[in-house]
Order: structure tokens, then C-alpha cells, then sequence
């Protein structure tokens, strides 16, 4: 017999004796013999070859304000980085490293990141809206230049010297020279500086950068392609019991839950070791061996109480328009009426947008071992400090009892179930009183995922005769997200709750029309009620996609009314330098032939078209350009080139910038082609990869990445940008193809034949 | 379910397993033998996060049964490296698969979870034709799913393998 589970030396040993040291709850019934991971084997991206050596954790969040939070000098003049931002596959620790080694004049290869780990690292507010560095790099720069100024005024005193005169290169600072030095070990190796982060020490300007704005190569790669990551679903807690939750196959509407009727556990009797586990209508199995696991969830009968309530996937927007909804006017300058009526040119452009899935690439995960005295849970929350909480409230214990640490797992794009999971793995080790590791299934995943909410659109655009905007009126139907997650609402701990009100989940000023100086404007948020939909939550871009989608083309409208070309269009309307610059930069890398006059059509059955966008998330600035074909005979689009340039201020890694954008676009291209969750009266009917299909490697474009680098401005997202101004290019790019404009995406081969039959 | 005896040879290593011979070949690699090449994404063949080559081809480890690969050639991302090395009979395994070192060196991977399929299929894809044209890298490749859209770094690197 082999015994239940021989590889739980996946759990990184420093961590597990950290934890252990912290509060002793864990003490009991583990195995620490078992864990035999080699420290600095890996488990952070961005992590060098260095080994980790990791400060004392405590039960409290070390303060932001202070320098020893984020920053600690080894003997050998080595830095470990604390941050409170998860790498979540973008390369993001790499520029934050950069950040940290340049503001103290370190070698890349001297700094190391911390794992994210709520009781080891400062609460810099979750990893959200691509702003790690946005919002990171002048906390890290701050807490670095203080460092710097205090280890300079202590060589001074070492080495008897002005300040003024002393330079540092890796680490070691001189008077002059061929001088004398001393290191950064030397001066503070192993000790506290004891210092609040003032904002005063003196920072470097662009100029004196040697790391920030160059390209860097990630350090987490090799592992990632040798099989020595340890990724989340990969890590293993001593003693622990394999588990699966039990739920309907696909979400009926949030409101509603699922509710059970009647369960059946008879044949978990001929599975060695499986329990059924229940809270309410929270249901789980575990079991010694995963496989058994497995077969246990399936064993299981539940009988669920059906609600038919949705208003089905193809009934969706008619629905949506046709709401009860809560007005408010989000911006009003103007009269967009008036303005409207004296105008040369006034169009309306109308669209639909689907429920779109997060879908990581592999299912949430996470590992729990909770205890009556306190608890470990390891999760792909984007935000562990809040994740805390969540986990608290839901065991019953108080949350400094609680540590939650960060595990990599797939890309997740926004809030997929990373945190649903880490509350059912916590929920299932109270209720089985073991370890646990919860693996969700590809159902669990696509079935119960908060989806990217759909919207219906409706713009009203005006210009003068020289194409220029005068009057811009949007009005969005959408709901907001879902706050409450499935575990916490199955088990009875929170009844199903929207997200108040956050200006992302609605019609916006950045996004709908805020890259153009317009004097007229107006608009509008209708929102549905969210218990009736589909549980909804941030997907990369959240509505940003569908907001281009309809004002974009509204433009475009506009541009070819007046025969003006659609890149010069834009170009009269842009508000700034910013948004001209990345305008002329995806011209100039697309080579846009401003003589070419948009939609006038060939008689080939395969037609060609471009088309260009803009397009923003909250603050960066994105412009694209793309090149489709599609077959009038069969509906078939196929996107030939997507042009993304990406202005986001100062780009600390052009190198991992350049692949965001790579990955935007494709991504983009993928939402706009296939991806849209279906349901019918009573579920989510798209469970995998067959229902839920996305773009493949035969379908995919060729992509140019243009990064519009700007070194005194502050740092931007990165990270979502250019989908929206792509999503917006591919439209119009299929007007130009076919003299039709299409008003709903994905754009399946039967909407596209609609549309074309249309008119 | 009967617990059966079955001799598992990965990556020219054998191991004896006592288990259900129904359990499908990605839960041993991952639980009894450690591994972590082969990942699990779907449990239903459809993304390729979990593929291994059996006798030098590539298989979905989430759906194929213990029973019907025991004896059999079982290589994992771990060990692609020296069986590139047999096939092509080196005298010496490299770090990597030139694969991976073309992945590696078009910084293709961003949450990298995909690299497992991408990496095994296209080390059987070159060796069963080391000059693929554009369009036989994209169908060979058209069954493993990236999330992050990092396609066309693949596409480059996978070329760039076969030219070395």
C-alpha cells in the first residue's frame, strides 16, 4: 500500500516554522519531517538565486510608513523586499525589484522578494486595476531613498567624510575614488532602521536611473519552463485530506444561491476514507487520495432546488434594456440636446456586450488548516489582508489568528474564485478538523465564476463640419459586482450582497469619451438589479471593452459621415499630448495610410479591413490598430494584426510591458471573437472549454507591442489598457470590411451574418 | 476499487505504485511521485496543461488511466531534456530542451502554467518533424491553451527552436 500522501515537502519548511513560531496554534499534528523543500527553491516570481531569509512573522501587518516594512539589509549587503503585491504572472516583481535595487544603487542579483504573506508583509492595498506600480513604485522609492539617506549619513560617520562625497555602487559606499569603503552589511547588516518613510530623502530623477526603464529579464522563468515552480495546485500541507466542493453544474442567478433538497451520500461507503461535509447548502467531500476525492464529489446525489429566473444568454439585453433600473447622471456639462441639433453631423451607435469569464487557465486552489485556536489558509487572493478577514468571519475566529499566505497559481485576469476557494478550504478543515487542499474542477470554475458583467450601450455623438466633437451623450445599462462570495453565501454566513457603488462598475468620465476634449457631454449609469444576473466582478478591462466598443464606433460614424480619415478624426479631438502621442505611435508602427477611405468595399467574398481605437482602463493611455478578414459566405472573422501602443507613464520594465501588451491584445481578440458565457432560464450552461471556447494558437494574430515610454512622468497600469482601444480597432475595422457595423460581440459567425443580412 | 500493482517507468526511472488501476496517470505523477511538470487544468483532455509523452508521444495525463500506461515510456517536462537527448543521440543532455531555452529566451511565459503542454507537444512536434512550416506549429499547437495570450512568443520561439 502506498501510504495516502507522500509529497507534502512541497510546503516551503521556512514558511511552515514561521508560522509554527508565530503563535503556536499549529503545533499539533504536524509532520515537520515531511517538509522538505530546500529554502529559496522558488516559490515567488522575481525571486533571484539568492536564498530566502525571511524576518519574524507577526500577527499584524508591518505599518506601511516604515522602512524596516519593506526593506531588509543582510550582513552580505544583500535586500530582501517586502511588498504587499502578488505576482500574478505579469512579471510585476521583476519591476518592482528594479525600483528598490536603482533607488539604493544595489545589483539586481543583490535583492531578493519576500513571499506575500499577511504576516510578513505591509498592507499596500491588494493587487488591483494593474496599479502595483502604479501604486507601489512611489511607496517602494520612498522607503528606499530613505534607507539610502540613512546608510549614507552612517558611512559618513564610518569613513569620516561629507556626504556630499560619497557614492555607492553596488552596495558599497566611498568618499573617493580607490578610497576606503564600507558596506551596506557592514553599516546596518541584520539590523532595524527604526525610521518612518518621511517622503523627504532625496530620490533619484529619471536621469540617474540605471535599472528603472530598461528592459529586464524576468528571474521566475527558467522555473516556470523546468517544472521547479511550485505553483499553487502543486503545494501540499503534512497530513492533509484531498477535497472537492459539491455544487449545482453552473450558478442559477446570484439571489437565488442554490439551495439543497435532498442529498444522498450512500455511496461514499465503497470510497476508502470519503466524507461528506455540509454547512447549510455548502457542500464538500474529502478524502485521503485526490483521485478518491474526485469520485466521491461525483457520488455524492444532491437533488437543488432549480429557480428558472434568468432571462437566458440570448434574452440577456433585451431584458437589461427593457429594466427597472437606478438612474444617476454620472458627468452633465452642457447641453448635449442643444448642442446636438446645431451640429454638421449626429450619430447613434448602439452595442451589447456579453457575460465574459475570467476562466483561468488552471482552477482556483488553495490549502487550509484551521484549528480551534487559529489557522493557516494558502490562496491566490489578490488581496490576503483582506482575505483575512473574509476567512475569519466565516470560521468564527478572530482575524489576527488567521495567516493567509500568497500561492501563484494560472493567470487570473481579475477576480475569478481565488478567494471562494480559500473560504471552502478553510470552511472544509473546520468541518473535517484536518488539512486540506481544495482543488476546484473546470466546472466549479467556469460554472461559479464572478463573471465580467455584460452591458447594453448607447451613444450619441455630435461633431462640428471640421470634426470636431461637440456633443457626447452615453447612456450604460449594467449591474455592479457581487460582494459576497459563493462559500460564505452557501453556508449561511452572508446573504447574497452587491458591491456599493464603485464608478469602475458603470458608465465612467475616463473611459466613455475621456480622451477627447468635448464641450457638451452627458452621462448616464442605469443600473439593474444584481441579484437577478449572474454574480459579476472585475475581469481585466471591466466594461472598458464594451464603453470603446459603442463610442468608438461612434466616432468612426462621425469620420466617415465627413469623409475625414479616422486616425486624423481623433486626432482633432484628442485632449492631450498623451493621448495624440500614442495615436501617432500606433500609426507610425501600423503604417497607417491616412488616403485610404474607410468601408468602401471590394467585390472579393474574403474582405480585408482596418480599423483604429483608443482606449484607457482609469489612467493609461492606450491606441490600436487592427487588421481582420472576414468571409462573407461564412460569417468567419479572423484578425489577421492587432498595433497596441500603451503610453503608462514612466515604464519601469519596457521587456514585460511590451508582453502585457502582447497578451492584451490577444486576449482582446479572443473576447471579441468567441468568448460569452451562455445560460438558460435556470444555469450557466458553459462548464469548460467546449462551451466557453477561446482564442488558439491556430486563430492567433500576429501582435506589435509599441511601449510609448515616458521618463518623468508618474508610473501608470500597464496591464489592460490597449483591450479596450482594440476591441474598438476590431469593430471598425469590420465596418471598413463590410459597410456594416456590428452592435453585439463575440462575433459569432451567425451575428455576423445577421448583420450582414441586416441591411 | 481494487488496489492493483503497477510499474510505472518516468522519465527512465521505475516505480512500483499500488493503487486502483483506473486513476488517471496525471494524479500519480503529481501526488506519489512529486512531480510537477504535468499540472492540472481541465481533467478532460481539452486544454493540455497535463501533458507527458508515452513512447514518444504526446498524451493527456488527466484522462488516461494508470492501467494503460504501466510499462510503458512515461516522460515529463522534468525529463524532456534527455529524452531529446536519446532521440538525437547527444552525448550530453543540456540544461533545457532547446524549446525551453527558446521559451525561455523569448520570455514567453507569463503565469507560465500553460508551458507544461506547450513545451511537450512541441518537443514531439520536432522530433517527429524537425522543419515545421509556420501553419504545422500553429495546428500542432491549436490543442493547448494560453490564457495569457502569449501565442505569438510561442510561435517565435518554436520556430526558433527548429532552426537550432
Amino acid at each position: 500500500m502506498r501510504s495516502p500522501e507522500t509529497s507534502s515537502d512541497l510546503l516551503p519548511q521556512a514558511a511552515r516554522r514561521d508560522f509554527l513560531r508565530a503563535g503556536g496554534a499549529l503545533v499539533v499534528g504536524l509532520s515537520l519531517a515531511a517538509c522538505a523543500t530546500p529554502e529559496g527553491s522558488g516559490v515567488r516570481s522575481g525571486m533571484r538565486a539568492l536564498p530566502l531569509r525571511l524576518r519574524e512573522p507577526q500577527s499584524t501587518p508591518p505599518a506601511a510608513d516604515r522602512v524596516d516594512s519593506f526593506l531588509v539589509i543582510h550582513e552580505d549587503s544583500t535586500v530582501t523586499l517586502y511588498t504587499g503585491f502578488a505576482e500574478l504572472g505579469q512579471g510585476t516583481t521583476t519591476s518592482l525589484l528594479q525600483i528598490a535595487a536603482d533607488e539604493l544603487d544595489l545589483g539586481m542579483d543583490q535583492i531578493r522578494a519576500a513571499p506575500l504573506d499577511t504576516h510578513l508583509s505591509p498592507n499596500q492595498g491588494g493587487t488591483y486595476s494593474s496599479a502595483s506600480v502604479q501604486r507601489g513604485r512611489p511607496q517602494i522609492t520612498a522607503a528606499a531613498a530613505e534607507a539610502r539617506r540613512a546608510l549614507l549619513a552612517l558611512a559618513a560617520t564610518r569613513l569620516d567624510a561629507d556626504v556630499a562625497r560619497l557614492s555607492v555602487a553596488r552596495g558599497r559606499v566611498r568618499a573617493r575614488k580607490g578610497g576606503r569603503s564600507v558596506s551596506y552589511g557592514e553599516l546596518i547588516g541584520g539590523q532595524r532602521f527604526e525610521l518612518s518613510i518621511t517622503g523627504k530623502a532625496p530620490v533619484k530623477a529619471s536621469t540617474e536611473y540605471r535599472l528603472v526603464g530598461q528592459k529586464h529579464k524576468r528571474a521566475d522563468l527558467a522555473a516556470k519552463l523546468t517544472g521547479q515552480q511550485v505553483y499553487i495546485q502543486q503545494q501540499r500541507l503534512p497530513g492533509m485530506l484531498h477535497a472537492r466542493v459539491i455544487r449545482p453544474r453552473g450558478q442559477a442567478a446570484y439571489g437565488a444561491g442554490a439551495r439543497v433538497l435532498r442529498v444522498d451520500d450512500s455511496a461514499l461507503a465503497s470510497i476508502p476514507g470519503a466524507r461528506l461535509l455540509r454547512r447549510n447548502d455548502f457542500l464538500g467531500v474529502v478524502a485521503p487520495l485526490e483521485w478518491d476525492a474526485i469520485r466521491a464529489a461525483q457520488a455524492v446525489i444532491v437533488e437543488w432546488e432549480s429557480p428558472p429566473t434568468l432571462p437566458t444568454s440570448a434574452g440577456l439585453h433585451a431584458q437589461m434594456r427593457a429594466a427597472t433600473t437606478t438612474d444617476n447622471v454620472v458627468l452633465e456639462r452642457g447641453d448635449v440636446r442643444v448642442a446636438a441639433d446645431e451640429a454638421a453631423a449626429t450619430v447613434v451607435q448602439r452595442g451589447n456586450a456579453p457575460y465574459q469569464a475570467h476562466a483561468p487557465f488552471a482552477p482556483n486552489c488553495a490549502l487550509a488548516d484551521i484549528q480551534p485556536e487559529g489557522g493557516l489558509v494558502i490562496c491566490s487572493s489578490q488581496d490576503v489582508h483582506a482575505a483575512r478577514r473574509g476567512i475569519a468571519a466565516l470560521v468564527g475566529l478572530p482575524a489576527e489568528k488567521i495567516r493567509v499566505q500568497f500561492g501563484e497559481g494560472a493567470g487570473t485576469y481579475g477576480h475569478s474564485c481565488y478567494d471562494d476557494v480559500a473560504l471552502a478550504a478553510a470552511l472544509l478543515s473546520q468541518l473535517a478538523g484536518s488539512p486540506v487542499r481544495v482543488q476546484f474542477m473546470r466546472a466549479d470554475e467556469h460554472g461559479w465564476d464572478t463573471y465580467g458583467p455584460p452591458h447594453v450601450g448607447e451613444a450619441r455623438l455630435a461633431c462640428d463640419a471640421n470634426g470636431r466633437l461637440v456633443a457626447y451623450e452615453y447612456h450604460g445599462w449594467q449591474h455592479n459586482w457581487s460582494l459576497v462570495e459563493t462559500t460564505s453565501q452557501l453556508a449561511g454566513a452572508a446573504p447574497a450582497t452587491e458591491w456599493p457603488p464603485v464608478a469602475v462598475q458603470g458608465v465612467n468620465a475616463l473611459v466613455c469619451g475621456g480622451m477627447y476634449s468635448i464641450p457638451s457631454v452627458k452621462l448616464v449609469n442605469h443600473r439593474l438589479p444584481g441579484l437577478q444576473y449572474l454574480r459579476g466582478a472585475w475581469l481585466r478591462s471591466p466594461l472598458d471593452l464594451a464603453f470603446a466598443f459603442v463610442s468608438e464606433q461612434a466616432i468612426d460614424q462621425l469620420a466617415v459621415q465627413l469623409s475625414i480619415d479616422p486616425v486624423e478624426m481623433r486626432r482633432r479631438n484628442v485632449k492631450d499630448e498623451r493621448w495624440r502621442g500614442v495615436l501617432d505611435a500606433v500609426a507610425e508602427a501600423s503604417q497607417w495610410n491616412a488616403a485610404r477611405v474607410p468601408g468602401r468595399l471590394g467585390n472579393e467574398r474574403i474582405r480585408r479591413g482596418r480599423g483604429v481605437g483608443l482606449g484607457t482602463h482609469l489612467i493609461s493611455h492606450g491606441a490600436s490598430v487592427a487588421d481582420i478578414e472576414v468571409n462573407l459566405d461564412s460569417g468567419q472573422v479572423r484578425i489577421l494584426h492587432l498595433y497596441g501602443a500603451l503610453d503608462a507613464g514612466l515604464v519601469v520594465n519596457p521587456l514585460t510591458v511590451e508582453h502585457q501588451i502582447e497578451g492584451q491584445l490577444v486576449q482582446t481578440a479572443s473576447r471579441m471573437l468567441l468568448e460569452e458565457v451562455h445560460f438558460d432560464a435556470g444555469r450557466v450552461t458553459s462548464l469548460d472549454w467546449v462551451g466557453y471556447p477561446i482564442l488558439r494558437m491556430d486563430a492567433c494574430p500576429a501582435v506589435t507591442p509599441v511601449v510609448v515610454q515616458r521618463m518623468n512622468e508618474r508610473s501608470t497600469g500597464a496591464g489592460e489598457e490597449t483591450m479596450a482601444a482594440a476591441a474598438a480597432a476590431i469593430a471598425n475595422a469590420f465596418f471598413d470590411a463590410t459597410g456594416r457595423r456590428m452592435e453585439q460581440f463575440p462575433f459569432t459567425p451567425e451575428r455576423v451574418l445577421e448583420t450582414l443580412k441586416a441591411v | 476499487m481494487a488496489q492493483q500493482r503497477f510499474t510505472l517507468i518516468v522519465n527512465g526511472q521505475t516505480h512500483v505504485i499500488d493503487a486502483d488501476g483506473q486513476t488517471p496517470l496525471l494524479y500519480i505523477l503529481q501526488n506519489d511521485l512529486a512531480l510537477r511538470g504535468a499540472r492540472f487544468g481541465c481533467g478532460l483532455a481539452q486544454c493540455g496543461s497535463c501533458s507527458v509523452l508515452v513512447d514518444d508521444r504526446e498524451v493527456r495525463a488527466c484522462i488516461t488511466p494508470l492501467a494503460a500506461v504501466a510499462g510503458r515510456a512515461i516522460t515529463t517536462l522534468e525529463g524532456v531534456a534527455a529524452w531529446h537527448a536519446r532521440r538525437r543521440d547527444l552525448a550530453r543532455v543540456p540544461d533545457m530542451h532547446p524549446v525551453q531555452q527558446a521559451l525561455l529566451e523569448a520570455e514567453a511565459p507569463q503565469c507560465g502554467y500553460c508551458m507544461n503542454g506547450i513545451v511537450m507537444k512541441s518537443a514531439e512536434l520536432l522530433d517527429q518533424n524537425p522543419q515545421p512550416t509556420e501553419e504545422q506549429i500553429r495546428a500542432a499547437l491549436a490543442g493547448h491553451l494560453c490564457r495569457c495570450g502569449t501565442y505569438p512568443s510561442i510561435l517565435r520561439a518554436v520556430q526558433k527552436a527548429a532552426r537550432t
